[in-house]
């Protein structure tokens, strides 16, 4: 048994290049229950991060009772990590879950039926519609859905209502990934594959906390490291993170200035002509000017602007071009920060010019953060055209108009979707009153909260909410309607890597609670939307019909879907798509021919300019001539638009804790992982905490121009100038509103996002800091990971990175306020080391079985 | 030779564009993507007019009142307000940005015929922008039409 708390990797099985990945399969079962008793294990995989791992379900007397990872599955070979292991399940059986609708009375929220519920919503719906049409109603759904549930609401809202404006809480997580595979590639669809982490010489880490968001992937580089030949790693993050302590070069460059870093390392790659002029020749387009925007980008001018040592970067970029085989992954540290989508292209066009892409070891992994996030993408729910088609391709929106019988005019087609952040706008200008949020909870995940709050608020907003429990969003809602979640219902999803795995209904669903995917149908249903021979919209009677009618619209789309079925994915392996008549057991990396989605009656997109997001056009496009290149995109770099100044002299960021996910409406419901990380916290340096003489566990006050937080302070290895906040706590367990004390890291962060992608800019304002007490004891931010105490001393990072001497933030230490040592003023306050006890043990078998591996005729090829 | 009036023409309209584009940040704050490109906008405008200098310098200046100066246009004085008043804002702005468009365009047709390589040089670096800058614009409006025409209060 292993405290799966405190031991969050688990075990090591080490492997060397080449090798598949050992099997290690993870178990936890409530607490007395013996795996004897288990009646049955119902084939499910995890939901609670993008990495999908297979998982199986234990039900006992009708609940679920436990879970244990799935060996043959390629994603997880078995394991599970700790969101996996207690949250999947205890998230759902808690004694909140919403078992019936709930309609506002007199201003309250009151419990009532399904049929009083629906009709609310389909009256104002309906009345709505006639009086101001569809750009009167938006969607805003989310990353937790099944596919068949997106394909059903992509349909309802392009051929039934007709709205463009339709998205997710994926905008929040993934669209930059999104939209740096469709500037580069032509198309969405993840080059690489987590197979490549066996195959690599080195590793780059772009602003990805792998360690503390997709724990399971870490495992199988942790074992990569504990074994022969182990890659190199190269990590860009601020914070001392995990993966900064494995790596061999850590660039810890100030928020905000990742395309600065980018250009520096893609320059460096010309100078020393690290590149490969026959692919570059044969598969891409655009060289040229990549070469002319990060040319003035010498080493030296990257450690200016970026904090970190100009050698730093010479060798980093001479890992990235001297290694034969190169993966790279990218989360949020470059999708929730500045010019996100040209830094995200940045790391495509570094492989481009290697040309290490579609060989083993050599892929990129755009990573998403949420489990279904895929999904939403492909069908469209985030308001794209379902199967990865353009809307600006006449004839994509007639192959829809065709697939779903409708008039191709009803599909909105005639301008991009609109965005999550333009979506609230409307809102607050009055011309959008109908929001439909399923799974998603804005009233904590957006930005600048204090607004957000303002908007749900809004007279004229008619709100349904459809959720699991009722959240701080719920708590606005005008009709709340119970849903089902995993394990209660059927559907399938995809991870980042593209693989498909199907969840079965291991038991029935609370009180009245249904699937998303009923509800969206019922709704179709009572709105009555036709196709054009009167046939109702959607006839399907449940998800494998939705997932039928979803094969079709993917034939032939870089999302092939057609070789797949439900049967198939039955027992064994999640498969990863395309999996069609050419690929019948799925498809491992993309483009291993070097032919992109860029030809202009397939492409997914004609593309934007990086600088302002203004769109290519068709005619740009065509004249431009890809057919079947890469496209080098790129901008040139413009500092973030918050920068410290005399008022606000400090960076805030804000990321994720491995103990939680988005705002905790699972994971704080499972004890292990809410005692390990129960309430918010603030980082900072050792040096900057000394400078103002601030200690472990006082409480701060943290404010920008938009709001402010009160937390205990972690004095911690981060980079001086910089705070950190974890953004999953709100408010739903402190009496729902943040009447008392603010303490959601997105009271702070700034209305701004990406001009193509419209990710938000999360990870980048101005901020200033002030004791408001004295701590009783250490924050309770958790020892495990990235917020673990300081290990630096006072003004030992300077050699390391320089401080930021240029930004007026350090006051002089006053006498006496020079810390005897590192941990900042109280050091007596000991901190005790997080771990779960005998509530987190889990069993770990590592089993002497052989790896899975899929397509292997492909792999091995 | 008219040459050095349409120099002086980009260069006003150059700076009467850049001028408009910080109006139109200032008055629309609430639309963060609008507020933060045309800052980012106007700054191209001023490199365009600094990359001028040098060809300004040895073509000299023009004539008083030469007819092609009066074609120059009038910026925007202030920012109308709400989704309307922004799609005509912005719409100004497509004006403005024009006419600098077709400026430089007239401008590359006379460096062409003098074979003058400074001069076309700079239009081969600012002209590129401009037209970026009027997608850009085109983008915005059409995103913002449908709603500003038909519902919006
Ligand atoms: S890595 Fe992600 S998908 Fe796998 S068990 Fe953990 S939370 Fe679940």
């Amino acid at each position: 048994m292993v405290d799966r708390i405190a031991e969050i990797w688990g075990s090591r099985t080490p492997y060397a290049r080449e090798e598949r990945w050992p099997v290690r399969v993870d178990q936890v079962l409530a607490e007395g229950v013996q795996e004897s008793e288990v009646q049955r294990w119902v084939q499910s995989a995890c939901v609670l991060c993008s990495n999908g791992c297979g998982i199986d379900i234990a039900v006992k007397d009708g609940s679920m009772v436990g879970v244990r990872g799935r060996s043959m599955d390629i994603v997880n070979h078995g394991r599970l990590g700790p969101k996996g292991l207690f949250a999947s399940w205890q998230g759902m059986n808690h004694k909140d879950r919403l078992t019936k609708p709930l309609i506002r009375e007199n201003g309250v929220l009151v419990e009532s039926d399904w049929d009083t519920a629906m009709e609310r919503i389909v009256s104002r719906s309906r009345a709505l519609l006639d009086e101001k049409g569809p750009l009167s109603h938006g969607f805003y759904t989310s990353g937790q859905l099944f596919l068949e549930e997106y394909y059903a609401q992509a349909i309802v809202g392009k051929a039934g209502i007709g709205t463009p404006h339709m998205d997710g809480n994926t905008r929040l997580c993934t669209a930059t990934s999104a939209a740096a595979m469709k500037e580069s590639f032509g198309s969405d669809g993840q080059p690489g594959s987590y197979v490549d982490i066996d195959e690599c010489d080195a590793m780059f880490l772009f602003g990805h906390n792998m360690a503390e968001t997709q724990t399971v992937l870490w495992m199988r580089v942790l074992d990569r490291l504990a074994g022969p030949d182990k890659p190199r790693i190269v990590c860009v993050d601020p914070r001392d993170t995990e993966v900064a302590r494995h790596a061999e070069v850590h660039l810890p460059l100030r928020p905000g200035t990742n395309l600065a870093l980018m250009h520096g390392l893609v320059r460096e790659l010309f100078a020393n002509r690290w590149i490969d002029e026959d692919y570059i020749a044969a598969h891409t387009m655009n060289v040229e000017e990549l070469r002319a925007t990060v040319e003035p980008w010498t080493p030296e001018a990257v450690a200016e602007t970026c904090g970190v040592a100009a050698e730093d970067v010479r060798r980093a970029a001479e890992i990235f071009g001297t290694s034969d085989r190169v993966l790279s992954t990218v989360l949020q540290g470059f999708y929730q920060s500045s010019q996100a989508t040209a830094a995200s292209c940045a790391v495509n066009n570094m492989h481009l010019l290697r040309g290490m892409i579609g060989k083993p070891g050599c892929g990129i992994l755009q990573m998403n953060g949420q489990p279904t996030a895929q999904n939403n993408r492909e069908c469209g729910a985030d308001g794209d055209l379902s199967g990865f088609r353009n809307w600006e391709n006449p004839q994509h929106v007639q192959e829809l108009a065709d697939l779903w019988n409708v008039d191709a005019a009803i599909i909105p087609h005639w301008a991009p979707p609109t965005h999550a952040m333009q979506i609230f706008r409307y809102i607050e200008q009055g011309s959008m009153e109908f929001l439909w949020v399923s799974a998603t909870n804005p009233a904590v995940s957006m930005p600048e909260l204090p607004r957000i709050r303002d908007i749900l608020a809004s007279e004229s907003l008619f709100l349904v909410v459809q959720d699991l429990y009722l959240t701080e969003t719920a708590q606005y809602a005008d009709v709340v309607l119970p849903a089902a979640g995993w394990g209660e219902k059927t559907g399938t999803f995809t991870n980042v890597n593209r693989t498909v795995h199907l969840s079965e209904q291991a038991v029935d669903p609370p009180g009245e609670a249904r699937s998303d995917l009923d509800t969206f149908l019922d709704y179709s249903r009572r709105m009555g939307f036709t196709q054009l021979d009167g046939t109702p919209l959607l006839d399907w009677k449940g998800p494998e019909d939705a997932f039928t009618a979803w094969k079709e619209c993917t034939r032939g789309r870089p999302c092939d879907y057609t070789g797949i079925t439900y049967e198939k994915l039955r027992g064994g392996s999640g498969v990863p798509w395309p999996c069609n008549e050419d690929h019948p057991d799925g498809t491992v990396r993309l483009y291993r021919d070097g032919i992109f989605p860029t030809d202009p009656e397939y492409c997914e997109t004609y593309g934007h300019d990086l600088l302002t997001g203004g769109t290519v056009g068709p005619e740009t496009y065509k004249a431009m001539d890809p057919g079947g290149r890469a496209i080098f995109k790129t901008a040139p770099y413009h500092p973030a638009h918050e920068t410290p100044d005399e008022d606000y002299p400090f960076r805030y960021t804000t990321g994720r804790t491995v103990y939680h996910f988005h705002t905790r409406t699972k994971t704080g419901r499972a004890p292990q992982l809410n005692d390990a990380a129960p309430a918010a916290w603030v980082e900072i340096s050792v040096n900057d905490a000394s400078d103002l003489g601030l200690g472990e566990g006082d409480i701060v006050r943290v404010e920008s121009r938009r709001g402010h937080i009160t937390a205990a302070l972690r004095v911690g290895d981060i980079r001086d100038g910089t705070l950190f906040a974890p953004f999953h706590y709100g408010y739903w367990d402190q009496g729902g509103t943040p009447a008392q004390e603010h303490r959601a890291a997105n009271e702070l962060t700034i209305t701004e996002w990406d001009p193509v992608s419209k990710q938000p800019v999360l990870k980048n304002a101005a901020v200033r800091i002030e004791k408001i007490a004295d701590g009783t004891g250490p924050s309770l931010a958790p020892t495990t990971t990235a917020s673990r105490p300081a290990t630096h001393k006072p003004a030992d990072s300077t050699s390391q990175t320089g401080r930021d001497s240029g930004e007026s933030r350090v006051l002089p230490p006053g006498p006496g306020q020079q810390p005897a040592h590192g941990h900042g003023r109280r050091s007596s306050r000991r901190i005790l080391p997080t771990a779960g006890g005998s509530a987190a043990q889990a069993t770990e078998t590592i089993a002497p079985v052989e790896p899975p591996a899929v397509a292997t005729k492909e792999e091995r090829a | 030779m008219k040459l050095p009036t349409y120099l002086g023409l980009l260069e006003k309209s150059e700076s009467t564009l850049a001028e408009s584009f910080r109006q139109v940040a200032r008055g629309h704050g609430h639309e963060p993507d609008v507020h933060f490109i045309c800052q980012t906008l106007a700054a191209q405008c001023d490199d365009h007019q600094q990359a001028l200098k040098p060809v300004l310098d040895r073509y000299g200046e023009a004539e008083v009142d030469d007819e092609p100066a009066r074609l120059h246009a009038d910026g925007l004085s202030e920012t109308r307000s709400g989704p309307l008043g922004l799609l005509r804002d912005l719409q100004d702005l497509y004006l403005l940005a024009s006419l600098v468009d077709i400026t430089w365009t007239m401008v590359k047709q006379a460096g062409q015929g003098l074979r003058d390589k400074e001069l076309l040089d700079v239009v081969a670096a600012c002209d590129g922008q401009t037209t970026k800058q009027l997608k850009w614009l085109s983008t915005r409006m059409k995103q913002a039409a449908t709603q500003a025409l038909l519902i919006a209060k």
